[in-house]
């Protein structure tokens, strides 16, 4: 929709341009999606020339303004379901940006799921200097994030090791295709099995395991570590039943990777 | 920029979308559906990749190339995409059809190959999604040149403007110097406004006028549309000094730009006195309630106390009695185009609306009444509607455009958000019923007692009539003779409900086919012969409690074939001798087998929407086959193909409805012969995507012995015909279609009588037209009285996973009686768009509202539409019946196919399940929780039903071992 308060973009945009009323600008397609009336300029980062994916040899860089398709064409098989795990479609994600998905910091964010899955970290670049933060940590409620003012998420790292685990992902929805209300990847590696719970809690869950754990021990572990309040209680699924699908999904999981 | 080819330099705006951008150059075939990238219509290729260019911003697209639907075509005509979409007519309305065609033309052949997730982004109110999936499959749906128009699989006449983007809607125009208006809304659900200050508004540069409470006409009407006047409530201002829900109109603000009117509706400085607020009917109906409208004595808009017969002496009598209460949410119409109008002054200083409205000639009628002007000071002009399904039988916008260019002189515009179609337009009633029924054990119904509690909302704007409606002809189908209702229409401080695909009955039916469904259970009888045993038959009288308008009978009868139809669920032949059938032969299947392969490959398990369709459920069993009972959509599950485990049943629903209101329903229409040898036909109903205007053509085609592309119709405006009631109340076909018979018959008449004897050819009919003093023309009228009834039932069989609650729809048959099918292919995508929309009611959708009354699903993010994924193919047959009321035999066939789904679908979860549900929607976490409940109870008696149970399933269930104790108990549905 139209951002009829949004008088002035910069294009490209840099850290230490913005002041109050700028937002950063990805893709667009998250903030282009509501009315925004405190909003007076907007930041654009797409035009900064940032190289989409740099694969290294400690891992993958993925910018932040890698578009979701760039992302699902990688060849990550959990980053295409990841992809895949998103109520938008193909055509969105021609222009929706990783960085835009981790940036709105919605429960249902998979890309947030991808980072947090895989033990990645967010660069943040801002007006005193650069910080690195576990992407696990870097949602703290639904829409907030550690992000302080006119910092950026410059690009997300996913280590080398956790790309070669074997990996699965249930997610559950009220609908096909629907949005996710659980969406939870395990991964086993050589660090041992990491449980990670998203969308049916406000922010990720993970949860380490030094061996594929039994069956009762994942369950004991996501009802101590997940307390009831932490489910998310809104449209997409009763707080109730994410928790429900969110252990089942565990448990199936954990299954998978036993076989 | 270059779009289409073209370049523009028209700098875009710093904030705007694409979609914008290419609107204000003149590109109006891409649509503002959403306006947040969900529904798809604005869908344009940005250097040839699809986007959505509502939710992209303008200035990236600077040095691109954009192709948009009026781009699409090549130099040798229609781009295949479009060609395929005209051929099977995979459109109603056709406001999302542009969307539609440029994500089609963009995908590759993988994603071809699984539309369910291909077209997650594209959202259709109108079909239900299978001529949809025609047109990816190729299929042509189409006839050419039959001998009979009526009765052919014609296209729709404006098919080719809408697969081009060339077909004019609301907002399709050019109206040069407009004016934009944002409307200020109540941030309370009950406040008295104490005092606005406008000065700031109007100091803001471009901001024009501002209208509060002070500049209306001190008169109270109702929003909602009816030729009798007093059907509703007159209980509504233009602008109000009290505001009765959240997201009322506070003020308007007109300015030169949307930007300035919405910064000077920021502008404003309001004080508001809080009052005390009801949400919920039946806290309404306490006597300390607090009143909605101050000058009333209740909340009770209208109620209803009757019986017939003696009901307790008939319950005396039952063998098995039941009783249970059943409620409904609300449910939003989303059409893709919203509510909105544009009004200028003509040169003959009359004031003109276009508006987005199913009726144009009421929405005069009640604007000159506001405004004190003869009704020949007013034109309405309605273009193509994006959608109705009764929500546009109601004057939203129009009254306050009105009023703005009165006042300025100048031209207005006001376009609802989709936001403010959530708050601010009206909603589905939600209903309270109490049913209760009783039998003897041979299954012969003794008594049935209804109590309906509907909540209207703040306004009573259709409460009324909604109310008895839902009262009547749901009781009316069966023969009972005794008969009790208790109905009542109540004011809250809600958004408003209003008129909405069914009126009513869609609510109460649910209530009764369930209690009919639990009775025939308990007496273990099929349900399919319990209502053989109590349906009213042909030549007897329609009876439910109240006064009812003695103009309805059942004129012709089908309801007979529509049951046998519906026994023979599990013979795909397609129906044979019971009349025509549609849906068997034509559709492609070899390809849609693509689409499922990932069940075995991993990933996210598949499953695809198109499963379900009669031909491929036929190696179901009862019992759930893993491979074989995927539905729609994808499982939460992966790799595992099978629901094995899964739990499988069947249920089934009849419904009635008037073909057209009461109390009178008037069309005019005139046919002309023109100089060229053609015949313009004009009638005042508007085409909305229900397809009246394809089958008026048809009716003047015949009855003029000429083709369809002979005639030219105009339709939907007030200055073709002296009056028409308008698009609602299942009328374009029995009411208007009958007025454009009379008027082509009585213009064929005269057209012979002024041959004198020779050929009418066309050298005859061009040399009548020159010869003639003036216009040969002829008029024809119907009153809309006496009226037939139209009957539907709806089966399913259903599989439901117990560890999720997911469930999937097998199979899903719906037989009707149409009378005479005037447009098999149009009938059927009525059909199947009704099961769509009432799947969606029944599955998903409902508008939720906050604790302080406010509305808090303000999207289709949060507001679930029904997708390619979530719709299964619906097998329609049709019964052979032949009407003496309706034209050439028609009855109506646009509501009523919505109103046996949700019981239907049900009947066939408790046969699954073991557990009744009384609450809609079904969804996910609904399902689970109330197996969960039902479980924990099966242990100590029969299943008990199942609303919101009181608590959540402890926490501590270890669930990785979960599935319930799900036996059915009880007798079960034969099959």
């Amino acid at each position: 929709m139209d951002l009829n308060t949004v008088a002035e973009v910069i294009s490209p945009a840099e850290v230490g341009q913005w002041r109050p009323g700028d937002a950063w600008l990805g893709g667009g397609t998250f903030l282009f999606g509501e009315p925004r009336p405190h909003l007076t300029r907007l930041l654009d980062l797409t035009a900064a020339g940032w190289p989409a994916l740099t694969v290294r040899d400690d891992g993958l860089e993925i910018a932040a303004t890698c578009t979701i398709a760039e992302l699902a064409g990688s060849g990550y098989e959990i980053a295409r379901q990841c992809c895949d795990a998103f109520l938008a479609s193909f055509k969105v994600w021609n222009v929706a940006t990783v960085g835009g998905n981790l940036c709105a910091a919605l429960p249902a964010g998979p890309m947030i799921a991808l980072g947090a899955a895989l033990g990645g970290t967010c660069l943040l670049i801002g007006p005193d200097g650069e910080r690195r933060v576990p992407v696990a940590e870097f949602v703290t409620g639904d829409g907030t994030t550690v992000l302080g003012e006119g910092e950026l998420l410059r690009s997300v790292h996913l280590p080398a090791g956790a790309l070669r685990a074997r990996t699965a992902l249930r997610q559950s929805s009220l609908h096909p295709y629907g949005r996710s209300a659980a969406l939870v990847i395990g991964r086993l590696d050589d660090d041992g099995f990491t449980l990670t719970v998203t969308a049916s809690t406000r922010t990720p869950y993970v949860l380490r395991f030094s061996v594929l754990p039994s069956s009762e021990m994942v369950q004991v572990a996501l009802a101590e570590r997940i307390p009831d309040e932490a489910y998310v209680d809104d449209v997409h699924g009763s707080p109730a039943w994410r928790r429900h699908m969110t252990r089942l999904s565990a448990e199936r999981i954990r299954r998978e990777l036993s076989a | 920029m270059r779009v289409n080819g073209a370049a523009f330099d028209e700098p875009p705006r710093a904030g705007q979308c694409l979609r914008t951008y290419l609107r204000e150059l003149g590109f109006f075939g891409v649509k503002k559906g959403c306006d947040t990238g969900d529904c798809g219509a604005c869908t344009v290729h940005v250097d040839g990749v699809p986007v959505h260019s509502c939710v992209y911003p303008a200035f990236r697209a600077r040095d691109r190339e954009i192709t948009t639907v009026e781009g699409l075509a090549g130099p040798d005509g229609l781009h295949p995409a479009q060609q395929a979409f005209l051929d099977a007519q995979g459109f109603q309305c056709g406001f999302c059809t542009a969307g539609l065609i440029m994500t089609t033309a963009a995908l590759t052949k993988e994603q071809r190959a699984d539309l369910p997730r291909s077209f997650k982004g594209n959202l259709c109110r109108c079909t239900g999604y299978r001529s949809i999936a025609d047109a990816l499959d190729g299929v042509v749906n189409t006839v050419t040149e039959p001998s009979r128009a009526v009765g052919a699989d014609l296209g729709a006449p404006a098919g080719p403007q809408v697969v081009t983007g060339t077909a004019r809607y609301t907002f399709d125009v050019d109206v040069p110097g407009v004016l934009h208006m944002k409307v200020l809304r109540s941030p309370f659900a009950h406040a008295r406004i104490t005092t606005i200050r406008t000065e700031a508004a109007l100091s803001v540069p471009g901001v024009a006028a501002v209208f509060t409470h002070a500049d209306v006409p001190d008169k109270l009407f109702s929003t909602a549309m009816h030729e009798l006047v007093d059907e509703d409530p007159a209980d509504t201002k233009v602008l109000d000094d009290v505001v009765r829900y959240h997201g009322q109109r506070v003020a308007a603000v007109v300015a030169t730009s949307e930007t300035a009117a919405e910064e000077g509706c920021r502008a404003l400085a309001v004080e508001y006195e809080e009052l005390p607020a009801v949400f919920d009917a039946a806290d309404a109906l306490r006597v300390d309630a607090p009143l909605v409208h101050a000058d009333k004595s209740s909340n009770v808009v209208a109620s209803l106390k009757a019986s017939i017969g003696d009901v307790a002496g008939g319950f005396d009598s039952a063998d098995e009695v039941y009783e249970e209460t059943f409620r409904t949410a609300r449910v939003q119409h989303a059409s893709l185009e919203t509510h909105g109008a544009v009004g200028w002054i003509d040169e003959d200083e009359r004031l003109v609306v276009r508006s987005s409205t199913q009726t144009p000639f009421l929405v005069r009628r009640e604007l000159a009444d506001l405004y004190d002007l003869p009704m020949d000071k007013v034109r309405v002009i309605a273009g193509r509607v994006g959608g109705g399904f009764g929500g546009k039988q109601e004057m939203l916008v129009e009254d306050l455009v009105a009023l703005a260019v009165l006042r300025l002189r100048r031209p207005v515009r006001l376009e609802y958000t989709r936001a403010e179609q959530f708050t601010s337009a009206t909603t589905r009633h939600p209903f309270t019923v109490t049913m209760k029924a009783g039998a003897r054990s041979d299954g012969v119904l003794t008594a049935m007692q209804l109590r309906v509690v509907s909540d209207t909302g703040a306004y009573g704007n259709h409460g009324p009539s909604v109310m008895y409606h839902g009262c009547h002809e749901s009781l009316a189908v069966y023969r009972c003779p005794n008969k009790r209702t208790e109905g009542y229409s109540v004011y809250t401080n809600t958004v408003p409900a209003g008129a909405f695909r069914g009126y009513g009955l869609g609510q109460v039916i649910f209530a009764v086919e369930s209690v009919l469904d639990e009775l025939a259970r308990r007496l273990g009888i099929d349900p399919v012969d319990l209502r053989e045993r109590n349906i009213v038959r042909a030549g007897e009288e329609l009876v439910a409690p109240g006064d009812h308008a003695t103009d309805l009978t059942i004129a012709s009868y089908g309801l007979d074939q529509c049951l046998d139809q519906i026994r023979k669920f599990d013979d795909f032949s397609g129906g044979e001798g019971g009349g025509l059938a549609a849906g068997g032969g034509r559709e492609v299947k070899g390809e849609r087998e693509a689409g499922n392969g990932r069940e075995a490959e991993g990933g996210r398990a598949a499953g695809n929407g198109r499963e379900a369709d009669g031909e491929r459920a036929a190696g179901n069993g009862r019992e759930a086959d893993g491979e074989r009972a995927a539905g729609n959509g994808p499982a939460d599950e992966m790799g595992v193909a099978a629901p094995e485990g899964w739990l499988v049943g069947e249920g089934m629903a009849v419904s009635m409805i008037a073909a057209g209101p009461p109390g009178g329903h008037f069309a005019d229409a005139s046919a002309t012969l023109l100089a060229d040898g053609r015949f313009e036909v004009a009638v005042g109903t508007a085409e909305f995507g229900n397809g009246s205007t394809t089958v008026h053509t048809q009716i003047a085609a015949d009855a003029l012995h000429t083709t369809v592309d002979r005639i030219v119709l105009r339709q939907s405006d007030t200055d073709l015909v002296r009056h028409d009631t308008g698009a609602f109340g299942s009328t374009g076909v029995v009411v208007a279609g009958k007025a454009v018979l009379h008027a082509a018959t009585n213009l064929r008449a005269a057209i012979v009588e002024l041959a004198g004897g020779r050929v009418i050819d066309e050298q005859a009919l061009k040399e009548i037209a020159a010869r003639a003093d003036g216009p040969v023309r002829a008029d024809g009228h119907w009153g809309g009285s006496p009226r037939s009834v139209a009957f539907n039932c709806h089966r399913f069989r259903v599989a439901v996973d117990p560890q999720t609650g997911e469930l999937r729809i097998l199979r899903s048959l719906h037989s009707a009686d149409a009378g005479t099918v005037m447009n098999p292919l149009q009938c059927r995508g009525q059909i199947e768009g009704g099961v769509a929309q009432a799947l969606g009611a029944t599955l998903a959708e409902h508008v939720d509202i906050d604790a302080e009354g406010r509305v808090t699903t303000t999207g289709f993010r949060q507001y679930h539409l029904p997708t390619f994924a979530d719709v299964p193919r619906t097998e329609v047959r049709f019964a052979a019946v032949d009407d003496p009321i309706g034209p050439l035999g028609a009855k109506s066939m646009s509501e009523s196919p919505f109103n046996p789904v949700a019981p239907a679908l049900a009947n066939a979860l408790r046969d699954a399940t073991g557990v009744r549900f009384t609450e809609l929607p079904l969804t996910r976490d609904r399902i689970w929780k109330g197996l969960r409940a039902g479980a924990a109870q099966s242990a100590t008696a029969a299943p008990a039903a199942i609303a919101q149970p009181a608590s959540d399933p402890p926490a501590t269930d270890p669930p990785a071992t979960d599935p319930p104790a799900t036996d059915r108990p009880g007798p079960e549905a034969s099959s």
